[in-house]
């Protein structure tokens, strides 16, 4: 009896999370579906969730357009996202290590600033990071939106936890045998770290490709865009085509999605994670 | 140099040629050369720019012209005088800031919640629909906003075809409001769900179980047992996430473009507009710092207000 209730309670669990998820996706899944449609059929009424008649017109004319340069944007966000994200490592890896492991004078302070700086609200770095780039004639250029957001504390502050936690004595182990702090840290810990090293790299990467705010005021002429940024320009257009627009999604959110399909565990994992430990 | 202290000191003490307990020393400036490149970067876009744009704040500075004359306090006297051009634009906008994070933070921390209550226990599949409910927060507000403006769409949208009803959405309040609170939390649910979800998860079980045997009901075992619990997850989901609405600007640069008459247009797309279209940087300097006050005004808040239910 007990039995049969459990399994229809349960039952009744699956059903309720499968229908919340079917209606999560339905935007995506008609975002998918209107990318193959004709002009007329996305610009319809009557709306259909199984284009009839399909086509690749949307992509052939949205990749083969010459004011929006899309496979140039595309390579722009790739490239920013892949520079920030190997930027991100190379820099705070090596800070955090330092922080964690060696004692040194100013240890103390410079972690503490560091930390401060995470309640810092972005929204004052706006402005003066405009005219610091500015300064460094990187306006509409990538470097613009590879290198500032690199600055930020979470990378370090992530890493360091990790680092923390190493157990001292393969280090030491190491140093019996002459090696000096930076063969430690690259033949021991960093590749102790790879877990945190993979999730950093996937954090940064997803952040850089999804950012919208800062490249659509830093970048400006149309072949500098990047993905979203050229995209949103594109949509201020008068008569917006959607069949092109969800075309031009379709193109943003393929290889995000299929990071995250990859390594759905580690994403997640990481974000929940650093967002408890935070 | 280790900080840790352990079994391996002991091998250290006991090496040949090395006197006991003194571990091969570093160079003196090694761990400083660890730290150069990253403190290169956060001096140059983290403290050079938060000193900076203080400063910019007290000048009339426009980035076209040569001459940046220091105002003092002018910009923000301006902003606070509510009858004038720039206060006025920025109270609207402050207003729309908040309309925003008052209506979005309740349902983004109780929907959460449910759905990490429903995905709690063990049972199959349960790592697909946390995959699913995470999924739209990968994709970054571009696509979304771009999703959403069609579905949206007064004449073509699903949502109008489907309510059977004829409302603009992205042109009318209060219409407005809802479309950018719903698709905020179609956007983001899934994030405060796995920190939720990670919450729960670290309660131990024991304490369930204690409160099982004492016969306590699925209701009394909630609030003694996993609201306490999770009070350290709340405090950091409820501060992110004011923090989050706070800054919201893509969903309403991209689906209501600001409409109506700039009431949906929030502080941030304000203080964007404001210095990198007009250049009026020193306006907007001083608009991010009034907003980023607010925010630390919130998070103080949000602290205290957990703090002082803890010791009751």
């Amino acid at each position: 009896m007990t039995r049969d209730i459990r399994s229809l309670r349960r039952a009744l669990l699956h059903l309720i999370l499968a229908v919340i998820a079917a209606l999560y996706l339905s935007p995506l899944v008609y975002m998918l579906s209107t990318s193959f449609k004709t002009r007329e059929g996305a610009g319809s009424t009557d709306p259909r969730w199984i284009p009839g008649p399909a086509t690749l017109d949307a992509y052939r004319e949205i990749l083969g357009s010459a004011d929006s340069p899309i496979v140039k944007w595309f390579v722009n966000s790739l490239t920013a996202a892949t520079g920030h994200a190997v930027l991100v490592l190379v820099t705070a890896a090596p800070a955090a290590y330092a922080l964690a492991r060696l004692r040194f004078r100013g240890r103390g302070v410079i972690f503490a600033t560091v930390v401060a700086t995470l309640f810092v609200p972005p929204v004052v770095l706006l402005i003066p990071n405009f005219l610091i780039v500015n300064e460094l004639s990187w306006v509409d250029s990538l470097p613009a939106v590879i290198v500032p957001a690199a600055a930020g504390a979470f990378g370090v502050f992530f890493l360091r936890q990790f680092f923390v936690t190493l157990p001292g004595e393969l280090e030491e182990a190491a140093e019996l045998d002459g090696c000096n702090r930076w063969q430690i840290f690259t033949t021991i810990a960093l590749p102790l770290a790879r877990p945190a090293l993979v999730t950093l790299f996937l954090l940064s990467f997803l952040t850089n490709w999804n950012d919208f705010l800062w490249p659509i005021y830093v970048l400006l002429s149309p072949e500098s865009l990047t993905l979203p940024a050229g995209l949103g320009n594109f949509q201020g257009a008068n008569n917006i085509r959607y069949d092109l627009l969800m075309a031009g999604a379709v193109i943003a959110s393929l290889p995000v999605i299929v990071l995250y399909l990859v390594a759905q565990r580690w994403v997640i994992e990481g974000i929940s994670r650093s967002g408890l430990k935070g | 140099m280790s900080v840790q202290i352990g079994p391996g000191d002991l091998a250290v003490a006991a090496a040949p040629g090395r006197s006991p307990g003194t571990p091969r020393r570093m160079r003196p400036w090694t761990p400083y050369a660890f730290l150069a490149p990253y403190l290169i970067l956060f001096a140059v876009f983290m403290l050079l720019p938060i000193g900076f744009g203080f400063w910019t704040s007290l000048h009339e500075w426009d980035i076209n012209l040569p001459d940046k004359p220091f105002v003092g306090l002018e910009n923000y006297a301006e902003l606070f005088d509510p009858a004038g051009v720039d206060g006025s634009r920025f109270w609207t906008a402050m207003r729309a800031t908040g309309i925003f994070t008052v209506a979005s933070v309740p349902p983004l921390i109780v929907l959460p919640l449910l759905v990490a209550l429903l995905m709690n226990g063990r049972f199959k599949g349960r790592n697909v629909y946390r995959a699913v409910y995470f999924a739209p927060y990968v994709l970054g507000v571009a696509v979304v906003g771009f999703v959403w403006r069609f579905l949206l769409d007064g004449n073509i949208g699903l949502v109008n075809h489907y309510l059977g009803l004829d409302v603009q959405w992205t042109t009318d309040v209060p219409p407005a409001w809802i479309a950018l609170v719903g698709v905020t939390v179609w956007w983001t649910l899934g994030l405060n769900s796995v920190i939720f979800l990670a919450g729960l998860q670290d309660i131990p079980r024991e304490l369930h179980e204690a409160a099982m045997v004492d016969g306590a009901s699925a209701w009394h075992r909630f609030r003694s047992v996993t609201l306490p619990g999770l009070r350290p997850v709340t405090v950091f989901v409820v501060n992110s996430t004011i923090l989050a609405s706070a800054n919201m600007f893509g969903q309403s640069y991209l689906i209501t473009g600001g409409a109506p008459a700039d009431q949906t247009k929030t502080a941030i797309y304000l203080i964007a507009e404001t210095g990198l279209r007009q250049f009026d940087m020193g306006t907007a300097s001083a608009m991010s710092f009034i907003l980023a006050g607010f925010l630390m005004v919130a998070s103080a808040l949000v602290f205290g207000a957990f703090r002082d239910r803890g010791k009751r």
